[in-house]
């Protein structure tokens, strides 16, 4: 009976999407409505095939199904997102890069660019966060994951809605709001699916044996809520045909330039800072085997950080029509930032007190370590570019780009590399990782590779931000922008070349992670359960 | 309209939230506290492979 109601509903979303094709307006919706078509008819046969089966008893035990499916699903699309931020910066250095004659302007720099934040940020970065968030809340609260399937629902959901906003930005469908392109119809989809994942998340702590709720999980519910927040918010527009991508956002002006950035930056603030500090509540533990430093100082970092970041928006519109109190305010908010961000690499450097000495035998917690190294540095260099004198200098410039993979490569990075090394082995019923040699070589590729491109950055940015501002006798500017163009050019190679370093580590990750999870070379410690 | 909530955003809501975050220190140092937030540290560090499900049999 279930089945048919789920075969019926399904028929019912691939007739609708047919007609979607039929009458779609451009290019981008026709495809998605196509894929619509493939996924949901997939399903449909699926259920048609189950009709009349004996109901499965309810498994117990922990969910790790969906988690290995997730671990999985980082590493591969680290890898395009990775591949392709590697070809934009050498299209910089190379126009030729662009291959106009074969891809005829559909490879350009333009179309690329979001598909590497957004792989990175969202498919790398948020099917990383989903994982150890569903990990981290069922070992923490000693429960099984909520609502079943509904967790199965939120990855494959998930990764539809990469995949939508991937091909569409390839095809020309994109609201140029930074690190929100996707198009109406996609950012519905990602709504839904985002409830369905704050439900499993919220069942799962209500199910909870523990009597309180651990740090991590608090990181990762803030994250959950202020990103449904802040996406329903910026993303309020009105489509212009419901059978075509193209919409119209709600605000104009700069009231709409300050939306974008007030969810901008929380993108920053919620997604790649608490969410991935919930991590790091979790997994520097472990790996360290030593309890977090200072469970009050977690407590307090937290709520100042709630508190202080939902302001720092408008520090990314300093000089702009913004009013000059709103400049100041978010000005004002970053530099009080410091003081919670630096709680937090505390509380994950000194969680290694009494335990520094396993630096020396394991480069999975050196991983960790470096990350929140970098975690410390960007949130030091941020506010400080925050601080208006200095960003007349920085904005705009490459110091910008320095500071985010700074953060990116750095911290969100390393310490989704660290949780990815601990939990394959586990998750797949091993005794330990395939070669911990192949992991030290992956640490130092990598953070040789960031070094490079940071500094490559900073130089670039600083030379690039004097150069515009600087001007003769007279008054006038010295420089034409394509004299920045060239001076830039040593820089950008070496730039590129940090990314190959990095790439080459994550490729090593991938092969030892692979290896690790066939059991290469060691016996199986554990029965997996078949899901 | 804009003036109202631009008023009570610098005024009562800024002290409210600056009330809750004072409410929060203090709570997290009351008395007491120290023996909760020593366990509650200690709770990622136990074993967890298996899940022990609560059956409701008993």
């Amino acid at each position: 009976m279930q089945h048919g109601i789920k075969a019926a509903v399904l028929g019912l979303i691939v007739f609708l999407a047919m007609i979607a094709t039929n009458f779609g307006r451009d290019l981008a919706y026709q495809f998605h409505a196509i894929l619509i078509i493939l996924a949901a008819g997939y399903l449909f046969i699926r259920e048609i095939g189950k009709i009349g089966d004996p109901v499965k008893p309810a498994e117990t035990g922990y969910m790790d199904g969906v988690i290995r499916a997730g671990v999985i699903a980082t590493t591969f699309w680290g890898l395009i997102g990775f591949s392709v931020g590697i070809w934009i910066a050498f299209q910089l250095v190379f126009p030729a890069m662009n291959l106009g004659e074969l891809l005829k302007g559909y490879g350009n720099f333009g179309r690329l660019r979001p598909i590497h934040t957004s792989a990175v940020i969202f498919a790398f970065g948020g099917n990383a966060l989903i994982a150890t968030s569903f990990y981290v809340v069922q070992r923490t609260s000693a429960a099984r994951l909520w609502g079943g399937n509904l967790a199965w629902f939120v990855f494959w959901g998930y990764q539809l809605f990469i995949l939508m906003a991937a091909s569409g930005y390839l095809l020309g469908s994109t609201q140029s709001r930074e690190y929100a392109e996707p198009e109406w119809y996609v950012d519905i989809w990602l709504t839904i699916v985002w409830l369905a994942y704050l439900a499993v998340f919220l069942g799962t702590l209500f199910k909870r044996k523990e009597p309180h709720i651990y740090v991590a999980n608090w990181f990762f519910l803030a994250f959950i809520i202020t990103v449904a927040l802040l996406h329903v918010v910026n993303n309020m527009a009105v489509p212009v045909s419901i059978f075509g991508s193209k919409s119209v956002s709600l605000f104009s002006g700069v009231q709409d330039a300050m939306v974008q950035w007030w969810y901008g930056h929380n993108a920053v603030g919620f997604f790649l800072t608490a969410g991935f500090l919930g991590m790091m509540y979790y997994f520097v533990p472990k790996q360290a085997e030593r309890p977090v430093y200072s469970y009050k100082l977690s407590i307090i970092h937290f709520w100042a950080l709630i508190f202080l970041y939902i302001w720092a928006g408008p520090h990314h519109l300093h000089y702009t029509a913004l009013p000059d109190w709103a400049q100041t305010l978010g000005m004002v908010m970053s530099i009080m930032l410091w003081m919670p961000s630096w709680g937090g690499m505390i509380n994950g450097l000194m969680t290694l007190s009494g335990a520094w000495d396993k630096l020396r035998t394991d480069p999975v917690l050196r991983i960790m370590v470096v990350s929140i190294g970098f975690y410390g540095m960007s949130t030091f260099e941020g506010p400080m570019m925050a601080i208006k004198a200095v960003n007349s200098l920085s904005h705009y410039t490459d110091w910008t780009i320095g500071h985010v993979h700074s953060g990116a490569l750095g911290w969100n990075g390393m310490i989704t590399f660290g949780a990815l090394y601990f939990l394959t082995p586990r998750l797949w019923g091993r005794e330990a990782l395939y070669s911990l040699r192949l992991v030290s070589w992956h640490f130092w590729l990598a953070t040789i590779g960031i070094v490079l491109y940071a500094s490559a950055m900073w130089v670039s940015g600083i030379m690039e931000g004097l150069m515009w501002r600087e001007v003769d006798a007279q008054g006038f500017l010295v420089n034409s922008f394509a004299d920045t163009v060239e001076a830039k050019f040593s820089l950008y190679i070496i730039r590129g070349t940090g990314g190959i370093l990095y790439l080459t580590g994550a490729c090593i990750m991938a092969y030892n992670l692979w290896k690790t999870a066939k059991g290469a070379g060691q016996a199986v410690t554990k029965a997996v359960p078949a899901e | 309209m804009y003036t109202f909530l631009r008023e009570m955003a610098d005024s009562w809501a800024m002290l409210l939230i600056f009330l809750f975050f004072l409410g929060v220190v203090i709570w997290a140092f009351r008395p007491g506290s120290r023996k909760m937030h020593e366990e509650l540290a200690r709770l990622p560090l136990r074993d967890d492979d298996v899940l022990i499900e609560d059956t409701g049999e008993k």
